[in-house]
């Protein structure tokens, strides 16, 4: 076998390389490892960031939308699919680079089109959630009013809950109209905005369930811009991948591989998206899970 | 199959036969983040499980992470495939992290901690009191 004639080859007498594996393919590696590094610099100054401060928001809290749910509670779920549909998707690229070997075209033209449609469903969801966690509005304790505001890199709603109910009602007093209007109109969906907004404030604070407002304090403004910019530039990596498994997909399918005898850059690209899982199985660990 | 021969390549990997492995892999992968969501889901239905357990929780959520991370890195990019001398050059600048993160969330703790001791106010706005009831009568001595 090879492998046991290589375990016994002299590899540092000069002549060939002492790693054994072609030139792209050893420099895609160096590339990848010098990436987990900027990623680890990421992660590492947002776990910094969060062991400094007292109080960190409780990600069941921050991601428990799914789409189509409403108002559910239901956390984890969401994050769930997408690292399913992540491992998923790694499947089906091993897969496409396991077909190459035995140079099989049919084969890693299949399974790399799942690929690439593995990934664009990831980047669909994840402008899903974004989209939710910056639009989605809460209610919170600001200074001796209410205000309503989304996740965003300058404020973040998810601080301590205010569970003090006579602190609550006296805000409610001090509230201006338009925050009225919104807190209102997230419990009372059959009205429409002109409808709330004709109405008086006395109206209007007598609609509140001040009890169904779970107020909160404001969060730490840091994890905003922390999960922007992580899941953002893994979602960049995941766009970009989706990118080059698609000039792969195309060029297997016009037969260049076919050509050349080997399927060498399936593999590259293979080693590429297999870290973008990789990458995941952190960023889900830093953000979501603990 | 044939291969051209390149200075860079001595040895080259039998391809595999199956695909025996890889869904084997990606069953293993599905398995560990199951265990990985229960120990999560079991974190947020129990709220009040003493911080010591909750600490550990998370280390093992940690633990089977970085199992996921083993796998995914020698089975789905085929490193454990590749000779010793390759595996070492990615392997070795990547224990780099043990001082990274060891160093960093020691600085983060560091600084939340004389943070509390000198800006009381900051403590009284950030630190929210135990839900726990605490037993705080005096008792007398035996």
């Amino acid at each position: 076998m090879a492998t046991a004639v290589a375990t016994r080859a002299n590899w540092w007498n000069g002549g060939r390389s002492p790693f054994n594996v072609e030139y792209g393919k050893l420099m895609m590696w160096y590339f990848l490892m010098s990436d987990a590094f900027t990623f680890g610099a990421f992660l590492i100054a947002y776990g910094t960031v969060r062991f400094s401060q007292n109080f960190w928001p409780n990600p069941n809290e921050v991601f428990n939308a799914f789409p189509g749910a409403g108002h559910a509670n239901l956390p984890l779920a969401f994050v769930s699919l997408m690292t399913f549909i992540l491992i998923m998707s790694s499947v089906t690229m091993v897969l496409a680079v396991h077909e190459g070997h035995h140079n099989n075209k049919k084969g890693v033209v299949k399974w790399l089109a799942w690929t690439v449609l593995g990934g664009i469903a990831f980047l669909a969801c994840q402008a899903w959630e974004w989209a939710h966690l910056i639009t989605g509005e809460h209610a919170i304790l600001n200074g001796n009013s209410l205000d309503v505001i989304g996740q965003t890199t300058r404020v973040n709603p998810w601080g301590p809950a205010v569970e003090d109910g006579a602190k609550v009602a006296e805000a409610i007093k001090n509230t201006p109209h338009d925050v009225l209007v919104k807190l209102v109109g997230g419990s009372h969906h059959e009205m429409g905005h002109a409808q709330l907004a004709a109405m008086t404030d006395t109206q209007l604070r007598g609609m509140i369930n001040a009890a169904e407002l779970h107020v909160t304090e404001q969060g730490p403004v840091a994890f905003g811009g922390f999960f922007y910019a992580i899941t953002g530039f893994h979602g960049f990596h995941v766009s970009s991948g989706v990118v080059i498994n698609l000039v792969m997909l195309i060029m297997a399918h016009k037969g260049v591989f076919e050509k050349r005898g080997h399927y060498l850059m399936i593999e590259k690209a293979g080693l590429y998206w297999h870290f973008v899982d990789l990458v995941w199985v952190f960023v889900f660990l830093c953000f979501y899970l603990v | 199959m044939e291969h051209q021969t390149t200075s860079e390549v001595t040895f080259h990997h039998e391809p595999g036969e199956g695909t025996g492995r890889i869904w084997k892999t990606f069953w293993l992968l599905l398995g560990i983040t199951v265990v990985e969501l229960a120990l999560g889901f079991g974190m947020y239905f129990f709220p009040n499980l003493p911080s010591w357990v909750v600490l550990f929780i998370k280390g093992v959520i940690v633990i089977l992470s970085l199992a996921k991370a083993f796998y995914i890195v020698s089975i789905f990019m085929h490193l454990g495939d590749e000779i010793k001398n390759m595996i070492m050059t990615i392997v070795v600048p990547l224990m780099l992290f043990v001082w990274f993160i060891g160093a960093f969330l020691w600085d983060g703790n560091s600084y939340r901690t004389s943070r509390n001791r000198y800006d009381k106010s900051l403590v009284n706005k950030t630190v929210q009191p135990p839900t726990e009831k605490k037993d705080t009568t005096v008792r007398p001595l035996h």
